[in-house]
């Protein structure tokens, strides 16, 4: 919540390289996505699974909770539920000093970043350490992640070849990306070692047989979840789902909609700490529940929809507004149209609705959600919600916070001379006649536009003189 | 924290009792849901198609498939190995697959350095992760659709073989590639039976393309996959 949305979207549109950046990332993964989804007919039906599945499993949520709970302690994961990120971060910086813990390493996770989990454990002496290599290289420049999957969409190859150059000892400047990559590989395998931690987001948790799914390209996830002896997972309340069974559509439609492809690399279905007889694997898993506000954005009967998410990020890889201003805009951990339905829910429309502004409602994010998100009827509501008449009774944080006198005075004078045909006429023809003495200057609306030239005659009046015309 | 549990689960049991439960859809469409989704995701292909299709789609993902038999892969192994000079190896001395490595593989390779899987990752992980070149695994099966191995690490196979080391070869037989991961799952029935510790899909050697979306190879697990079908 730094500078205001508007003024640091501003700011991102004048920097030429983020924007060719974005630009280029996004033209990529649009066609990826494209490509990989050939058939729309089956492209539909996928959606359409995936909606009903994901909306019986909101339906019953705190029963799949209670079953996930029970079924995951039952295979020896050992669950703890979180209200607030500063509990979730009590509850594992608990579970690292127990272990004696001095190093964690950390697969990628939005929700350990939705906590602040990295400079909670650091302010307490505990190295936290990015392994996904986009993660990684975020850390590495001091940055947050620009977009939920490709967390370093925002630097082009030779900023991280400069990066590496600046920041890690003996690495000279190159852009060859295997070099690259290389020298991550080697510097987190030995992390991975050393770690007395790993932590890990969790994609689906299927609560019939408590199983904690992760899919991954890099295999930084399965490190995290087997090298170090105690794996912390970290996940939001709302990526249960009800069996097994759920899994095969839900993970076409993620990694076809994330990033183009029919499947990871990987996709790791962990059900319970090494077993006596094993020979790797950690000896404690534990799971942390996170609400922070979503059960919040439950009781809202059309927002609780924003729960459906399974974190693809394709709404943002056709966001038009993302693709030129990208992530790191917004100012939040959820960026782009996602971001904007779940982030003023979580901090409230008074800290930040502003970035439901931010939005043309052109429908593509939409039209692309592999859950059928209708994420521009949910931008438009929360809109609604923020000039709010009656805030007490929404359960929408900060509803009502941006609702002025001028304004509400203004559209309801509006609503009386639409209800009255006779007033309506009066009120059109004054200003169809009036219409050029407007200023040259109007707000916003003139800041990068020119003024709207008013016609001379409202259009009931032309269709009434056509209609009047003998032919 | 059962106090966090239990406000969680009050909130979300308020909201669900004032206006959402009606959203539920009954148990049988459920199942009647879930059944019509297999069916019609269901594949049936044919012998040949099944192959081509799972060997299609995992050479796209930049693994080897190399088309052998049961009786000649070691000697095929043999000459791979000479070739890419692969000296230090992982095995199993528990599964057919290992023994016949340690057999037939080593003895005609008496250079080879082959160390078994047998102890605690504690006390192998400085070999584990510096000396080792490659590790020879089987598969559980394999899914067509997604040219993806399932495999199943255990105690004879723990997990780490086939993410720790830069070369992972993997035995499997034709016999066990089946259609969809919906079919996976019917048959293994795992949501009655439980499911074991760890549980693999792997299509492809570990890449990424977080660096400009150049595609690179090797970023944390092995930078190639070799599977010998059998
Ligand atoms: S809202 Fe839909 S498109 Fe956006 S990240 Fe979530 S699931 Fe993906």
């Amino acid at each position: 919540m730094s500078a205001p949305f508007r003024d640091q979207a501003i700011h991102a549109l004048q920097d030429e390289q983020l924007r060719e950046n974005f630009r280029g990332a996004m033209d990529f993964l649009q066609g990826k996505r494209k490509a990989v989804f050939s058939d729309t007919i089956e492209l539909e039906n996928l959606r359409q699974q995936g909606h009903q599945i994901k909306a019986e499993a909101l339906a019953n949520l705190p029963e799949l909770l209670e079953q996930l709970d029970s079924q995951c302690s039952k295979n020896g994961i050992q669950v703890h539920w979180a209200e607030t990120p500063e509990q979730a971060c009590e509850i594992i910086h608990g579970i690292i000093e127990q272990n004696n813990g001095k190093l964690a390493v950390k697969g990628k996770s939005m929700v350990s970043e939705e906590i602040g989990l990295n400079h909670y454990l650091e302010a307490r002496g505990i190295e936290c350490l990015e392994s996904d290599m986009g993660e990684y290289i975020v850390q590495l420049a001091q940055e947050t992640p620009s977009h939920i999957i490709m967390p370093a969409i925002h630097k082009s190859k030779s900023q991280i070849a400069t990066l590496f150059n600046a920041t890690i000892p003996d690495t000279p400047y190159t852009e060859n990306v295997d070099e690259l990559i290389g020298t991550g590989r080697r510097i987190l395998r030995e992390k991975f070692q050393k770690a007395d931690i790993g932590i890990s987001g969790v994609n689906f948790a299927v609560a019939e047989t408590g199983t904690l799914c992760l899919v991954e390209n890099e295999g930084n996830g399965r490190m995290c979840t087997t090298v170090p002896p105690v794996h912390i997972a970290i996940t939001g309340i709302e990526k249960v789902i009800p069996r097994l069974s759920d899994l095969p559509p839900l993970l076409s439609l993620l990694t076809r909609s994330a990033t183009g492809q029919l499947i990871t690399t990987y996709f790791n279905l962990i059900s319970s700490p090494r077993k006596p007889d094993e020979k790797d694997g950690p000896e404690a898993v534990h799971l942390v529940l996170l609400d922070n506000g979503r059960s919040r954005m439950y009781q809202h009967p059309e927002l609780r929809e924003t729960l459906r998410c399974i974190r693809c990020g394709a709404c943002m890889n056709h966001c038009p507004v993302y693709t030129r201003i990208g992530g790191h805009a917004y100012g939040t951990v959820y960026p782009g149209p996602i971001g904007q339905v779940v982030m003023p829910q979580i901090n409230g429309l008074d800290q930040q609705g502003e970035m439901t502004e931010g939005c043309s409602l052109n429908g593509a994010c939409g039209e692309v959600c592999p859950v059928e998100i209708p994420l521009p009827d949910l931008i438009r509501k929360l809109r609604e919600e923020r000039v709010q008449p009656q805030p007490a009774e929404s359960p929408v944080n900060g509803a009502g916070s941006h609702r002025t006198r001028v304004e509400a005075t203004a559209w309801r004078f509006w609503r009386w001379v639409y209800q009255h045909p006779e007033l309506y006429r009066i009120v059109t023809w004054w200003a169809t006649r009036l219409g050029s003495m407007l200023p040259n200057r109007l707000g916003p609306w003139t800041r990068t536009r020119v003024k709207p030239v008013i016609a001379r005659q409202s259009l009931h009046e032309i269709m009434r003189e056509r209609s009047n015309q003998p032919d | 924290m059962t106090s966090a549990k239990q406000n969680i689960l009050a909130r979300l049991k308020a909201a669900q009792t004032r206006q959402h439960r009606n959203s539920a859809l009954d148990q049988a469409g459920v199942n009647q849901i879930a059944a019509n989704r297999i069916k019609e995701t269901s594949r049936a292909y044919t012998e040949t198609d099944r192959l081509n299709k799972f060997t299609t789609a995992l050479q796209a993902s930049h693994a080897e498939v190399i088309d052998c038999t049961k009786d000649e892969w070691p000697k095929m192994l043999i000459g791979l190995i000479e070739t890419r000079k692969l000296t230090h190896w992982l095995y199993s001395e528990k599964t057919e697959t290992g023994r016949r490595f340690s057999q037939d593989v080593c003895t005609a390779l008496p250079a080879l350095e082959a160390i078994p899987y047998s102890t605690p990752v504690e006390q192998l992980k400085e070999t584990l992760f510096n000396q080792i070149d490659a590790a020879i695994t089987e598969a559980h099966g394999a899914i067509a659709e997604t040219g993806t191995l399932v495999i199943i690490p255990g105690p004879e196979e723990p997990r780490l073989m086939s993410l720790v080391p830069p070369v992972h070869v993997v035995l499997l037989r034709k016999s066990k590639i089946i259609d969809t991961f919906d079919q996976l799952l019917e048959q293994e029935n795992w949501s009655e039976a439980g499911l074991p510790t760890n549980v693999l899909l792997i299509s492809g050697p570990s890449k990424t393309a977080d660096i400009q979306q150049t595609l690179a190879y090797g970023a944390h697990g092995p930078k190639s996959l070799i599977v010998i079908l059998i």
